[in-house]
């Protein structure tokens, strides 16, 4: 059962290391696609031979009030290097909100069990020190799909290496119930991805591109906190000028 | 005589009634979600998956304020310009159906969660603005949704939906791109065609 896994998991990320060499790399933001590809492949065995069913299984038997703990839990922890990052961008109100959240959240939310403090008004954030290296300027550089992380820019590669260093998770004793926090984290991430799962299967024309444009787009706007410049003809901005007239007129020539 | 002027006088109250209703475009967005929310929360086939339902609640309620041409011409980019006006009303056509089952499948994973309207920034005279929501949800992180609207001559339309920053729409723009250098333009709507056709036969079978 096993070999045979590997095997298809194998086969598949040769198959997609073929035909993705094969597609002309012609994306300046994908200079790696093949490769790219490749790992995507792997990614989509693992995750339909394992990531997935595990997440269903714990969407299906964890009633939503654990689910919404076992979220709170880890985002609490979360809070403490959000606040951080948004120190290093240069915005201390937040950072300030940040471990106000904490400091309500372990007390009154009894060890992080439950967001008090979202009740209280204190927003939730989310930076990652991809973000802050983005906020100074650094550029998001070639896009990358590593196995089981999944895909990251080369700075948000940079970031996650940095992020995780700081992780309190990784650092909680004894080692086997560091395992089973992180695999639970884990766990409940992919878990709350699953009604995207349907989304992307039935509306994407090629599943790769439009994952890796939608993670492009998307940390492009976290960097910018949600405001991020309109570009001529890009993401959530306005038409490319050529269109602003009314596209239904036909192009006169 | 009387009668006669107070015909009149209605029909003006009808007619400037009709004219000076033109819904703000949050105001619009706000109506058409919570409608729309109504019925999917009292709807268990919906929430239970049933995206054929889901579709025909879309294509009741939220697609007459959706301006389907200016999407696909903001999906197709710089390529729109060499797209025959016969071309590009069959690419409208299938980009419709696939973003209207998109969004449809989107609103199946409705559970609990609740819509926050954002104060609207908005210029006397603007004819595009942004309309943000943001979707919370107990435990997991909220989402931005955000509604990007133009005024056309009688009624604001939404052009773009942003989800977290993912435009629903301008995400396509590089697979479409990819798909007219394989193909030309009629490989990109053969291609579309063949997407919505597979996810029609799936719908048929399963019943």
């Amino acid at each position: 059962m096993k070999k045979t896994l590997v095997k298809s998991v194998v086969s598949l990320a040769v198959a997609a290391a073929l035909s993705g060499g094969a597609i002309a790399a012609d994306n300046p933001k994908d200079p790696a696609e093949g490769f790219n590809r490749a790992m995507f492949a792997v990614n989509e065995g693992l995750d339909t031979a394992i990531a997935k069913p595990v997440a269903k299984g714990y969407d299906y038997v964890a009633p939503l009030p654990v689910k919404a703990v076992v979220g709170n839990f880890f985002s609490n922890i979360a809070d403490v290097m959000i606040g951080m990052n948004n120190l290093f961008q240069g915005k201390p109100g937040e950072a300030f909100t940040d471990w106000g959240r904490v400091l309500v959240n372990t007390t009154v939310g009894i060890g992080g069990a439950f967001d008090v403090a979202s009740e209280m008004g204190l927003d939730k954030h989310y930076e990652d020190f991809g973000q802050t290296m983005g906020s100074w300027g650094v550029d998001e550089g070639a896009y990358l799909f590593w196995p089981i992380i999944g895909p990251r820019t080369v700075r948000d590669t940079a970031g996650f290496v940095v992020d995780s260093y700081a992780d309190p998770v990784w650092y909680v004793e004894p080692v086997p119930v560091r395992n089973s926090f992180v695999g639970l984290r884990y766990v409940d991430q992919r878990a709350a991805l699953l009604p995207t799962d349907k989304i992307i299967e039935e509306g994407a024309l090629d599943k790769y591109a439009y994952i890796r444009d939608a993670y492009l787009q998307h940390r492009r706007n976290a960097v910018y906190d949600g405001n991020p410049p309109r570009e001529l003809d890009m993401p959530n901005g306005k038409a490319p000028v050529e269109l602003k007239s009314s596209p239904e007129k036909p192009a006169g020539r | 005589m009387k009668q006669l002027f107070s015909l009149f006088a209605g029909l003006f109250l009808l007619c400037s009634n009709a004219f000076s209703t033109e819904e703000a475009p949050d105001v619009l967005v706000k109506r058409v979600t919570d409608e729309v929310l109504t019925i999917v929360r009292a709807d268990k086939d919906i929430q239970g998956g049933n995206t054929r339902k889901a579709i025909e609640l879309v294509e009741a309620k939220v697609l007459p304020h959706f301006n389907f041409s200016r999407m696909t011409a903001l999906a197709v980019g710089k390529d729109w310009r060499q797209t025959t006006p016969e071309q590009k009303k069959r690419l409208t056509e299938e980009f419709k159906t696939l973003l209207v089952r998109t969004y449809s499948n989107a609103l199946t994973a409705y559970k609990n969660q609740t819509v926050v309207y954002k104060p609207l920034k908005m210029q006397p005279g603007e004819t595009e603005v942004l309309v943000r929501t943001e979707i919370r949800q107990p435990g997991q992180q909220a989402v931005l949704l955000d509604y990007g609207l133009e005024k056309l001559d009688s009624a604001w339309k939404v052009y773009d939906v942003v989800v977290a920053g993912i435009s629903l729409v301008t995400n396509y723009r590089e697979s479409f791109a990819q798909e007219v250098r394989a193909g030309g333009i009629d490989g990109l709507i053969a291609s579309i065609a063949a997407k919505n056709k597979q996810f029609e036969a799936g719908k048929a079978e399963k019943k």
